[in-house]
């Protein structure tokens, strides 16, 4: 039978997400956010989550939300601030949210070197500040490094901009952002996506995130499309 | 008796050389894109992953795809490359980035940077890239005012803030002046006329090496 990793609803797509999953979630701003199985998500009531992703509930409703519903027990991210959005201060401030601050480029690498199978690394990033405290510090080349662990998870949650039925992606400009390294690194990676193509539409030299480590692929509404455009 | 931001965001593009991969922090030090001078070519690295990212867009060319880190919505320049963030902080964690600009709350007199938080326990901490690019980029210039709100000089000798990188600012650029910090103290490389070393010394902690 031939592959096909595309499910039709959202809904069908985040079905066996359990209470206490931790999740990778794409975006830097509205750019890579899967809305669509976001909102899905809070939807299917979930919770007690631990949320990897570069901010807080920042830069769109849908996971703004699931933040303001108390769904999230736990972030991973290096900016929970936001601009206009005051949901993940009130949560921190009344203890009701754990916080692992992380600098943004220890928390790629971090997610890259969980998909690739590295199961720790040394950066000078962090070394001398109170985000190092408590990890090993290594005098490499001269440069004093900080030992960090890689990042996996049970689901990753990705936008791209298009993808076939084998769940080869490729995405759009900013929106890349966090969705090929995330793609990688958690047991089911679902991704929403702008369209599918024809197997073979896809020029094999650009395919950005291949189709092995995608396992779902939902396409968006037309309508939700439109909203975007 | 002081720089504007205009004026001292141009004193710092004259200090980058024609051709150099420049990041430009959130901000402030934005500015300095808009005072490149002519005939000279800065490739901007925006971290959220963008090569060769050109000016806010107008109304008519917001691509909603389109956003630098700031996520202000920006033009692509032609030559532009798009990647994910693991690469782009490959190129600012791998020493490839030539040139950091970023604010400061404070910078001691051996270089250690302090950008990221305040004291303050009401405020909610966010690092975002500011350790990776301090770390990472081969010259690491801060743009600041000298002077804080309340008056205290933001050159000190060691940091009361929570530090962002030890040691990795190479140049201070205020609307006073600047300076280079380093092992023998702050070396003060240019004052705004009519801005003493005597007052510069009668505000602040530090002895200031004149190096003009």
């Amino acid at each position: 039978m031939a592959v096909d990793k595309v499910v039709e609803s959202a809904e069908a797509a985040i079905a066996d997400i359990q209470d206490g999953a931790t999740l990778m979630i794409s975006g830097f701003g509205p750019p890579g956010q899967p809305d669509l199985l976001i909102e899905a998500l809070l939807g299917k009531g979930v919770t007690d989550l631990t949320v990897i992703n570069n901010n807080a509930g920042a830069g769109g409703e849908a996971i703004s939300a699931l933040f303001a519903a108390k769904r999230v027990r736990k972030v991973i991210c290096t900016f929970p601030k936001a601009i206009g959005s005051t949901v993940f201060d009130e949560l921190y401030r009344a203890g009701e949210i754990e916080l692992e601050l992380v600098p943004q480029g220890t928390l790629a690498e971090r997610i890259r070197a969980g998909g690739a199978g590295i199961t720790g690394f040394y950066t000078p990033t962090g070394y001398g500040t109170e985000l190092a405290e408590g990890k090993e510090v290594r005098v490499i080349g001269g440069r004093p490094s900080v030992f960090e662990l890689p990042l996996t998870a049970d689901f990753a949650l990705v936008r791209a901009h298009r993808a076939d039925r084998l769940g080869n992606l490729v995405y759009r400009k900013t929106g890349r952002n966090f969705g090929p390294i995330m793609a990688t690194a958690a047991d089911v990676t679902i991704a929403e996506v702008g369209g599918i193509v024809p197997v073979g539409d896809l020029d094999p030299e650009v395919i950005v995130t291949p189709g092995i480590y995608v396992d779902r692929v939902v396409p968006m509404p037309e309508a939700a499309m439109e909203e975007r455009a | 008796m002081s720089w504007s931001r205009q004026e001292l965001a141009a004193r710092i593009a004259q200090d980058i050389p024609d051709g150099a991969y420049v990041n430009l922090g959130i901000g402030m030090p934005t500015l300095v894109a808009d005072h490149v001078p002519e005939g000279t070519q800065f490739i901007l690295h925006t971290e959220n992953g963008l090569l060769g990212m050109g000016r806010a867009a107008e109304p008519d060319e917001v691509d909603a795809d389109l956003i630098n880190a700031g996520k202000i919505h920006v033009i692509e320049e032609p030559g532009a490359s798009y990647f994910h963030h693991a690469d782009s902080f490959a190129m600012v964690r791998g020493r490839h980035l030539g040139y950091c600009v970023i604010g400061a709350y404070q910078v001691s007199e051996r270089g250690d940077l302090a950008n990221w938080r305040t004291s303050s326990p009401s405020t909610i901490p966010g690092v975002g890239g500011a350790m990776d690019l301090a770390v990472g980029a081969r010259h690491v210039f801060v743009m600041m005012d000298l002077f804080s709100r309340s008056g205290d000089c933001k050159l000190v000798r060691d940091c009361s803030y929570p530090l962002t990188a030890k040691e990795c600012v190479e140049r201070v650029y205020t609307d006073h002046g600047v300076f280079e910090p380093g092992p023998n103290g702050i070396r003060v490389v240019e004052l705004v006329d009519g801005f003493t070393l005597d007052e510069l010394r009668e505000r602040s902690d530090l002895e200031f090496v004149d190096a003009r």
